[in-house]
């Protein structure tokens, strides 16, 4: 089974570049150059030195022994939420930033949901002395205003969308259509592994860096260069891209993405697109998404912005479909309760995102001596609101087993 | 008897000044559409498209987007708008093409949308995100058995090799966006842009050129009949049905101003 994308842009029966004709000079420009830039040496080197000088990689693989001891099994995380701007964003952003450059673009754009993207955006930019216009739907802007503003510190224009249902679909589709008026000089920085080809096998390879860092990790902390299982959370799908990427062909790892279920798949009040999503086309890309009988797409429900999409990279379709990957829904509650317990053993504050992950440990079958490493995408500051919420609320039932 | 696809027919008849008009079907209200073709057709105007709403319409400025997401609150569909022209039918002698986004035409399933396209007399399809190579290879002779027109876009940036493969696989008119614009955004046409529409004309395509996009005065519709077959009005003829909330004063406003006195 082949589970890179081919020359059509396909992982399977998904993907594909399905766009309106005055997108198709932009994305065949970038479909027929990145490739060949993005293995350029030049390239390399300068991504190479970017991730280790600003971005801060090699994120570390650490063990937790407190979480491992209350999962059974030997647990590793991959701790993204320590690299600049608080999550794995900045991996994505860090190369197509130098993509855009080798391609004379002079303007960036991108959508945000929670604003992780945003940031990390705006933050290159201000490196680079890029400008650069971020949409953001005005849902997000009045839940998210810490990002919003570190955007503006950092320079970024921030465009409230207030389309449809003013999230990050929105900001999605905001962001294209300011491409089409904009075509020339503009990049389009799309911050997950959605949309036309090539942005998902371009965003997926930038994220690649998360599994290529585990295997050498695990080699000299393990003395082998594969877990047993990896764990990560799917919005759409850019984490899970990167740390999945280069297991993809061995059978031994066990790949399990978290979806966001929100308040639960049957409720339709989530974001689940492959449990409860039927094939459609979102953002130019045929893939797994929520939509009525009539084709209108749904809007997304989660506790995290970061989650709340109503599609998923079609890399993940297919993994799914072909059964490669397992995909498992973790409720909003359960997140909350992930998050806790890791906050009080290993003392990290993951972000909401990144607590469905390690919520996942629980959904599956681990055996003691199996090693599992779940990805923590991003750290949880910006989600403290959410948080002290629910702790001053109902209360949260795994910090009370732990301080008893 | 087997009847002649209506565009067909009208563009072997005329082929200069044409003029089109848009509209979302289910703007303002979910049965609108009766009232908005027979107007539209008693106005004189040459073919319609009748656009059915998507939750997402990403190649469409605000007018566009703003009556899409009216549409879809009041209920409409793809297969209630079919269902209403089918119903309509007998009153209707102007060519009519659909226009919208692939997803819902998935969903109802591509066969399944031919079929009843074909039964409620649809002469066309116009599909923004609907590439030529997956038409090509997927449904061009579904499209030919249902005797439907596949109507595609170039746009200035498009390579005339691309213009080519587009009126080979093309039929009924090429859909000329008169820059790489969203739909109702531009004020007057330049320079650049007529040398590209006459540029469409000294192609010798097999299809002729409809200018669209940004035809909202006097002169913009001038400049589209003068460097084209035709011109296709959209946001400009919405944002009158918006002030006037009829189609017959809609179209009576638009006329004025594009200084049209009465039917063309």
């Amino acid at each position: 089974m082949n589970y890179s994308v081919n020359k059509k842009g396909f992982y399977g029966e998904f993907g594909g570049a399905w766009i309106p004709e005055m997108l198709h000079s932009n994305i065949e420009q970038l479909a027929c150059n990145y490739i060949d830039i993005m293995e350029s040496e030049d390239f390399k080197q300068e991504l190479d030195s970017m991730l280790k000088e600003y971005v801060g990689r090699p994120t570390p693989l650490s063990y937790a022994a407190r979480l491992s001891e209350h999962t059974g099994a030997r647990v590793f995380l991959k701790r993204e939420d320590l690299c600049h701007t608080g999550s794995h964003k900045l991996n994505n952003v860090a190369g197509q930033i130098l993509l855009a450059k080798r391609m004379d673009k002079r303007h960036i754009i991108a959508e945000t949901g929670a604003g992780q993207h945003g940031v990390a955006t705006a933050t290159v930019c201000a490196l680079m002395g890029l400008p650069c216009t971020i949409f953001m739907g005005r849902k997000d802007i009045a839940r998210q205003q810490p990002n919003v503003m570190r955007m503006k510190m950092l320079g970024a224009r921030v465009i409230p969308v207030s389309s449809g249902t003013c999230t990050l679909k929105d900001a999605t589709n905001e962001a294209i259509r300011h491409w089409i008026n904009n075509p020339s000089d503009t990049h389009y920085l799309i911050g997950s592994t959605i949309g036309p080809h090539p942005y998902p096998d371009i965003v997926a390879r930038l994220q690649s860096v998360i599994s290529l860092e585990i295997k050498e990790q695990l080699v000299q902390k393990e003395e082998r260069d594969f877990p047993d299982h990896v764990i990560a959370c799917v919005g759409g799908g850019s984490n899970a891209a990167g740390s999945f990427y280069h297991f993809l062909d061995d059978r031994r790892v066990k790949l399990t993405g978290a979806e966001a279920a929100g308040e639960g798949t049957g409720t339709g009040r989530t974001a689940a697109s492959l449990l409860t999503g039927s094939p459609g086309i979102i953002h130019g890309c045929r893939t797994m998404l929520m939509q009525d009988d009539h084709g209108q797409i749904k809007g997304a429900h989660s506790i995290s912005a970061g989650l709340d999409y109503p599609g998923i990279g079609p890399l993940h379709a297919h993994l799914h479909k072909s059964g490669r990957a397992t995909y498992t829904a973790v409720t909003d509650s359960e997140a909350l309760q992930a998050a806790m317990l890791l906050t009080r053993l290993e003392g990290i504050i993951p972000a909401l995102e990144s607590a469905h992950a390690v919520a996942a440990l629980k959904k599956i079958k681990l055996l003691p001596h199996e090693i599992a490493v779940v990805t923590l995408s991003g750290r949880g500051d910006k989600d403290m609101d959410a948080y002290m919420e629910a702790i001053d609320g109902a209360g949260v039932e795994e910090t009370k087993k732990i301080d008893q | 008897m087997k009847h002649m696809n209506a565009l067909t027919n009208l563009l072997e008849k005329k082929r200069q000044n044409l003029l089109s008009v848009y509209f979302t079907a289910g703007y303002p209200h979910k049965d609108s559409t009766t009232e908005i073709i027979s107007s539209l057709q008693d106005a004189g105007v040459d073919f319609l498209e009748a656009g059915f709403p998507f939750s997402d319409p990403l190649a469409d400025g605000p007018v566009i987007q703003q009556t899409s997401q009216q549409a879809i609150t009041n209920g409409m569909t793809l297969d209630c708008l079919l269902l209403q022209i089918e119903k309509a039918r007998a009153g209707i002698t102007i060519p009519i093409v659909l226009m919208g986004y692939l997803n819902p035409v998935m969903q109802t399933g591509m066969e399944n949308f031919c079929r009843k396209a074909n039964k409620a007399g649809i002469s066309g399809v116009i599909i923004p995100d609907l590439p030529p190579d997956q038409y090509e290879a997927r449904y061009l002779d579904l499209f030919k058995s249902y005797d439907l027109h596949m109507i595609f876009l170039v746009t200035p940036e498009t390579s005339e090799q691309r213009i080519r493969n587009i009126d080979r696989l093309g039929s009924g008119f090429i859909y000329a966006v008169s820059s790489s614009s969203t739909t109702g955004r531009q004020d007057s046409f330049s320079d650049r842009q007529k040398q590209y529409l006459r540029r469409l004309q000294k192609m010798n395509l097999r299809n002729p050129v409809i200018t669209g996009f940004g035809i909202h005065s006097r002169n913009t519709l001038r400049t589209a009949w003068e460097n084209s077959s035709g011109a296709i009005i959209g946001s400009a003829y919405l944002k009158a049905l918006m002030r006037e909330g009829s189609g017959q004063k809609a179209i009576t406003q638009l006329f004025g101003q594009l200084g049209l006195a009465g039917p063309v």
